[in-house]
């Protein structure tokens, strides 16, 4: 009898205190001090939420910048997060890196092999990867004008403007929000939008 | 190598050189019932709960008693955990409406989460309420690790001459003053950078291009700390800290290693603290330091190589990044998988199962050493059984009486902690040959050739060293793995545990030998690396052969571009 009260006792106490107080009151207090990061980092355009902000999204049409591939299904679901957990020797791994080059190829017209990054044709951890290299974003440059009608020009100092050094100068790497990027060129095309 | 990668080891490494010695005599202050300057605070909360107890702070327990009031404790905790995950549809804060989960995914969750493994055979942003990730699974990475925290300082106070303690009281103090002050500030500086903490529904959004998308939110950022601070590594969803909602930035990337390290790299100088031996303390630390940075090369330079089959398209770049995120760059992702490797926490910024042969070769000595620092406590108790084996085997050679910390270390210590070195071993190899040998284990294999034969042996290692991460291409919701992982966990949790104690019992009731000139010293460079040589040569013994038909092989294989 006495281990159980014993048991039970610290078992409740530390409960209330870690298990129900310490999730309850972290959230209170995350609400007041961070309101925007604490839900989610919502990102709107107009009333309406189109993303959330660190969380990659889907885009192949030709309009758009494409992030880099997804192992999800469907690709870039943040429900089932999953990687594509391919081993160094499967050869369904080569495979899929073949058939993705292939794909931006034919998309845009005169890109070499030598200029696409691994990045771009190898699946992320999350599948949620928000991001691509610099140099992903500059060889899409000729698809997305072509699509769009943006100049040239304009895309690169687009590029420019939404490229993300490494944090506070001197952590992790120089890359490139791919939703935000296209939003600006969603934006530059539906200017009253 | 970038200045970025350099720069983020160098900042891990002097949090860790800067905070050892504070935090680890601290722990000591706490444990000792020194006063320290949370007492005002904490105080009143602790009393409260030990008012619950019935317990006095200064009492004290039997080592059997002390053994099983831990033990009694989990299984009351892991029961516990069986049947709220069994009822969870009937539970409240559930927006998502998540049903019932399993008879055998709740046995191996409750087993996993209490044993410290944080295994998950399910994908959490799609099975688990908000309740259970905070009440149930959350509460357990609190008071898990701080199970383990309290067999080694049981453990200490008993080879310091102390009396053992009682457990109920260092499990409360391990959580009040240890586990939640620190993730307290983590949780908070984890918000600040995007990760999210809320009890509103998940997110439904349609972008701009179309794509509907349903977003989790929920309490995250709160059970990312405690996940990280408890070496636990249990993700709130399925990718863990891969996952942009768990890990947003590079920064959240370092917080997060530097959280899993803190505790267990304080505990190796608390040991010198409480037993007076500081300067052994240091030799320890130096071994671990040694495989520690070891491991993070092993892991950097293979990776950033690449694999030389896709090399062979002749890309723009080089560096494998299957199964990795851009944002935190080669070098960030490279050390927080060494961390979750040495501490045994198991959560995971990129996809193990895609990491090339020689990477995999690092992952697995960390789980097979179990001492890289290891978890909080634990894996001071798993290097201090080492070094018991370590001193007898100089003895033997020298033809001296082997001694540690004063006292003679004879017969009944050398086989307590054989026994605990050989429980990990045998969990591993004789699970993996289980499940080699048996068509309900190899179904579980995803990846074709030696890597198929890894996943098998990372799903026992990760098990038996309660680590919890995977080659996740492993079926582990499977019902063989669900029932071979759950027995795994708690066999390779409790085995070396009580063993160690026992160890320290026989040691607390021995006369102490004066030093003469005739002591084998602990605190030399020498014996630091004796210490090294004998944990390699020991586990390269051990596990040699499987290696060389698992990552080995498939290193050449892969050297040789051969595809399965």
């Amino acid at each position: 009898m006495k281990w159980l009260r014993s048991i039970l006792g610290v078992t409740l106490g530390t409960w209330l205190l870690v298990g129900l107080g310490y999730p309850l009151v972290m959230t209170g207090i995350s609400q007041v001090l961070f309101p925007y990061q604490a839900n989610g980092s919502p990102v709107k355009l107009g009333n309406r939420i189109v993303a959330s902000l660190h969380v990659g999204q889907y885009y192949h049409q030709p309009q758009y910048f494409w992030g880099r591939p997804s192992a999800t299904t469907p690709p870039y679901n943040p429900y089932a997060s999953t990687p594509s957990n391919l081993g160094p020797t499967n050869k369904l791994l080569l495979e899929h890196v073949k058939s993705r080059i292939k794909t931006l190829q034919r998309s845009i017209p005169g890109l070499r092999v030598s200029q696409i990054p691994i990045s771009l044709v190898e699946s992320s951890g999350s599948g949620l990867d928000p991001d691509i290299s610099v140099q992903s974003a500059l060889i899409q440059i000729p698809r997305v004008s072509r699509a769009t009608g943006l100049s040239r020009g304009f895309l690169t100092r687009l590029i420019d403007q939404h490229v993300s050094g490494p944090q506070f100068g001197v952590i992790g790497r120089s890359r490139i929000n791919v939703m935000e990027l296209n939003l600006a060129v969603y934006k530059a095309l539906h200017p009253h939008a | 190598m970038s200045i970025q990668t350099i720069i983020t080891w160098v900042v891990v490494f002097a949090v860790f050189a800067l905070t050892i010695k504070p935090l680890g005599t601290y722990i000591v202050q706490v444990f000792t019932f020194q006063p320290t300057f949370l007492d005002r605070v904490l105080g009143p909360l602790e009393n409260g709960i030990f008012r619950l107890v019935g317990v006095d702070r200064d009492s004290t327990m039997s080592v059997k008693t002390y053994i099983m009031a831990l033990l009694l404790t989990n299984m009351a905790w892991a029961l516990g955990a069986y049947i709220l995950l069994r009822i969870q549809g009937a539970l409240p804060f559930n927006p998502q409406h998540f049903p019932d989960v399993n008879p055998l995914l709740a046995f191996n969750t409750a087993a996993s989460f209490t044993t410290n493994t944080n295994w998950q055979a399910y994908a959490g942003g799609s099975t688990m309420s908000y309740f259970s990730q905070f009440a149930v699974l959350s509460y357990l990475q609190f008071v898990t690790p701080a199970t383990g925290g309290a067999a080694a300082i049981a453990f200490l106070r008993m080879v310091s001459g102390k009396k053992i303690g009682n457990f109920f009281v260092d499990l409360t103090l391990m959580v009040t003053r240890l586990l939640l002050p620190l993730a307290i500030i983590v949780t908070l500086i984890l918000v600040g950078q995007g990760v999210p903490e809320t009890l509103a529904p998940y997110l439904h959004l349609h972008s701009i291009a179309g794509q509907a998308q349903t977003v989790p939110r929920g309490p995250i950022a709160s059970f990312e700390a405690i996940e990280h601070l408890g070496q636990n590594g249990g993700g709130f969803t399925n990718a863990n800290s891969a996952n942009p909602l768990e890990n947003p930035t590079a920064f959240s990337n370092i917080v997060e290693v530097i959280s899993m390290g803190l505790l267990p790299v304080a505990f190796f100088y608390a040991f010198g603290v409480i037993t007076g031996h500081k300067k052994t303390a240091w030799t320890f630390v130096g071994v671990a330091a040694v495989f520690f940075v070891g491991m993070l090369a092993l892991i950097y330079f293979p990776e950033a190589a690449g694999n030389p089959i896709i090399n062979a398209l002749g890309l723009h770049t080089h560096a494998n990044m299957v199964g990795k995120e851009l944002r935190f760059g080669l070098g960030g992702t490279s050390i927080f998988e060494t961390s979750t490797m040495s501490f045994t926490t198991g959560s995971v910024a990129s996809a193990h199962d895609s990491y090339l042969p020689l990477s995999s070769l690092s992952f697995f000595l960390g789980m097979f050493l179990n001492m890289i620092f290891g978890g909080k406590g634990v894996g001071l108790l798993n290097l201090l059984m080492f070094v018991i084996i370590t001193v007898f085997l100089m003895g033997l050679m020298v033809g001296r009486t082997p001694e540690f910390l004063g006292k003679k270390i004879e017969t009944k210590e050398v086989t307590l902690a054989s026994i605990a070195f050989l429980i990990h071993p045998l969990l591993i190899l004789v699970g993996s040959a289980i499940a080699v040998s048996s068509p309900a284990g190899l179904q579980g294999i995803f990846n074709p050739g030696p890597q198929g034969l890894s996943e098998i042996i990372y799903g026992f290692s990760s098990a038996a060293a309660n680590n919890g991460s995977a080659f996740a291409g492993l079926g582990a919701a499977l019902p063989f793995y669900e029932l071979a992982i759950g027995i795994v966990v708690i066999i390779g949790r409790y085995g070396s545990i009580v063993a160690m104690l026992f160890v320290g019992e026989s040691l607390l009731n021995k006369r102490s030998v004066p030093e003469s000139s005739g002591t084998m010293r602990t605190d030399t460079f020498l014996f630091g690396g004796i210490l090294w040589g004998a944990i390699m040569i020991l586990n390269a013994l051990t596990f040699f052969p499987i290696m060389a038909l698992g990552p080995i092989a498939e290193h050449y294989l892969m050297m040789a571009h051969h595809l399965f």
